[in-house]
């Protein structure tokens, strides 16, 4: 069935059909709509579940830790200074391997005051142990929701499905909402081996003495590397279900490029208007999206980006004192190469400003006529 | 007042307590009255040494250990997942101490109270933050030695008056309880168990580090707590109706001030203070007992 809906629409319907049984949230601007649809979803009976409307964000986080450790699968929302309350929370939710779905809308942080779009509220969670998929369109919203469950049930590792605040959350598109039986057989109920339950009683999240812990964070690792195939094959999957994927990565008119630029979010939507447009005045230059950020799938990242000279970054983010975070990752995953692309690190759009086709054309100029980058960090759009 | 104590055991020996904590007392108790069928929910506090480090557990019940500020949040969390799994049988309890009360909880504590969340929240309170080693918590009393109100800036504040606040939620029942009466304990954990709702109860259990007293003394001085009517044990159901559960005999403050370190400080005016505070409000609880 198809209808318009708003990006924050999408994501309710994608918990009412992932079946979700217990939802705790406090609402934040742009985030309210979800947790309002859910409320009239529980409302009028279309999703059977107990929504606990919680006192703050930590409560929203530590709520649902609770209730998936005791077996139901469980949800919230939330963004930019609610997600930084959390974030104690996030570090007990990973650590503790329970397999939640959060949703953030990118937001970005005060002072002052902002409710614009901008990546740091989600990449400041980045070592927390969530997975973390960043979405460009309404339609891969509601379908990476329903995938996400399946991953994290998957991996025993909460995910993060992050959407850009208004340009998605307010923004309607058209968006296909798959049948519920369909839904039901990519993700089936969900049974925890080991829960709180009086009939067998286990002790959870004891002190761990440091013969332990190391382990314990080994594991969690290697379900983080592990996660990388699974999300790849079981988006696969839902492609063979649902007639349709988004991939970890999206490579985009890649293949003969001599420079690639890196985006995440609806900046992808545009840069691919502003790549065609290149193109047919001849420029090689190609665009890579990046959906999976943790675990972030290194050795993928190579593979398509390996014998491009160039690549630009476009980062809706800053890690004060370095620089953009994705840029970051991406000169990481090479530091090692014998053969490695010159990195451009662009900082755009931050706080909700409009990341333009011009000033992503600005940002692939830069790329293309230097040959190696004169700075460290190349602002574009900013007002000096 | 004679009350049967059940056999059953659910908390084993070999538990990490200090010697003479009243805390084991209490959760041993506080077992024994809820039967098997029951989910602890522990944040940070001495509780979470005392029922033993991964992979171990001193309690034959499941426990979930949470993060401090959270234990009646994640008590809602398991609440409402029971539910969705049709297990309505499951009592859950939420076993915090008075810093994860009075102070950083008290949040989601009051959350959770407005919501009337179906649980027992039981606070364990030993009037500091013992765990870390003694320092000041809310519900540390008037001109208390702590580590960090050392004599010479001792406790300005009065303790925070926590059944008032939780009484004003208007929640179903709250309840004081002390390790010394295990029979008021019980008999009130069995009639907070019939009712649905927040429940709450505040558990006075000594700390003989931090009281600094003897490890054998912890029942005497808890019990000089309730006799001296510092610490009355009473019940109030949905916010408004006082019953007092035990007479108290109210025998003067000093008698229970002198047995310990915390207070060797105190001058005799400041324990006149002190006498004078609690026959205030004696008078303010035995007139809501009466009304």
């Amino acid at each position: 069935m198809k209808r318009v809906l708003s990006g924050n629409k999408a994501v309710a319907y994608g918990v009412m059909l992932s079946r979700v049984q217990v939802i705790s949230a406090y609402p934040i601007t742009p985030q309210t709509t979800i947790v309002e649809e859910l409320s009239r979803f529980c409302a009028v009976g279309d999703l059977e579940a107990k929504f606990i409307k919680v006192e703050s964000e930590h409560s929203a986080m530590a709520s649902i830790i609770a209730s998936s450790l005791t077996g139901s699968r469980s949800f919230t929302a939330t963004s930019s200074h609610g997600l930084a309350l959390m974030h104690e929370m996030l570090h007990w939710a990973a650590g503790g391997r329970l397999p939640l779905v959060m949703v953030n809308v990118n937001r970005a942080l005060g002072p002052g005051w902002n409710i614009w779009t901008d990546q740091g509220d989600s990449l400041s969670q980045r070592d927390t142990g969530w997975i973390q998929l960043y979405c460009e369109d309404n339609q891969e919203v509601l379908d990476t929701i329903i995938q996400a469950f399946r991953i994290a049930e998957t991996v025993s590792l909460p995910v993060m499905v992050v959407l850009d605040a208004f340009f998605l959350s307010h923004t309607s598109e058209i968006v296909d909402i798959p049948p519920q039986e369909e839904v039901d057989a990519f993700l089936p109920i969900f049974e925890r081996q080991y829960r709180l339950d009086a009939r067998e009683p286990r002790a959870y999240f004891g002190l761990s003495s440091p013969d332990y812990y190391m382990e314990f964070r080994y594991k969690m690792q290697r379900a983080m590397e592990d996660s990388v195939r699974v999300a790849k094959t079981l988006d696969e999957e839902f492609g063979r279900q649902f007639g349709r994927t988004h991939g970890i990565l999206e490579p985009y008119r890649c293949e003969d490029a001599e420079l690639v630029m890196v985006t995440s979010g609806t900046v992808t939507s545009t840069s691919r208007v502003v790549i065609d447009r290149l193109r047919e005045e001849g420029v090689k230059v190609g665009l890579l999206k990046v959906k999976m950020f943790r675990p972030f799938p290194m050795d993928e990242i190579k593979r398509v980006l390996k014998g491009i000279g160039k690549v630009g970054v476009i980062d809706r983010n800053i890690s004060f004192g370095h620089g953009g975070i994705f840029a970051q990752e991406i000169r990481s995953a090479f530091c090692n190469e014998d053969e490695r692309p010159m990195v451009f690190g662009f900082i755009m759009g931050l706080g909700g400003r409009d990341v333009t086709p011009d000033a992503i054309e600005d940002a692939i100029k830069v790329t293309l006529h230097n040959e190696r980058p004169m700075e460290e960090i190349y602002w574009i759009g900013l007002k000096r | 007042m004679k009350i049967h104590i059940p056999r059953d055991e659910f908390m084993d020996s070999g538990h990490l307590a200090c010697s003479g904590c009243g805390s084991p007392l209490g959760l041993r108790y506080a077992l024994k009255a809820l039967g098997e069928k029951v989910v602890i929910v522990i944040p940070a506090s001495c509780m979470s040494i005392i029922v033993g480090p991964f992979p171990y557990s001193a309690v034959s019940v499941p426990v979930v250990h949470v993060a401090f500020e959270t234990a009646a949040c994640s008590a809602s969390g398991v609440r409402a997942s029971l539910d969705m799994q049709g297990d309505e049988e499951t009592t859950v309890v939420a076993w915090a101490g008075d810093g994860g009360t009075f102070d950083i909880g008290i949040q989601a504590l009051s959350g959770a109270a407005e919501r009337n969340d179906d649980f027992i929240y039981i606070c364990s309170d030993n009037e500091a933050y013992m765990n870390t080693g003694i320092q000041r918590s809310s519900a540390t009393p008037y001109l208390a030695w702590t580590t960090t109100t050392p004599v010479g800036n001792v406790k300005e504040h009065p303790k925070k008056n926590i059944m008032a606040i939780m009484a004003d939620h208007g929640i179903p029942y709250a309840a004081t309880a002390c390790v010394a009466y295990p029979e008021d304990f019980i008999r009130k954990l069995k009639k907070a168990q019939g009712i649905k709702g927040t429940r709450f109860i505040h558990l006075l259990s000594p700390c003989p580090a931090g009281w600094r007293i003897a490890s054998d003394e912890t029942i005497k001085v808890a019990r000089l707590a309730v006799e001296t009517r510092i610490f009355p044990l009473y019940e109030i159901e949905k916010g408004e109706v006082y019953a007092l559960t035990y007479r108290p005999k109210g025998i003067p403050v000093v008698e229970y001030l002198s047995q310990q370190g915390r207070f060797s400080h105190l001058t005799g005016e400041e324990m006149a203070t002190i006498q004078e505070t609690v026959d205030h409000q004696w008078g303010r609880l035995a007139e809501k007992c009466q009304a």
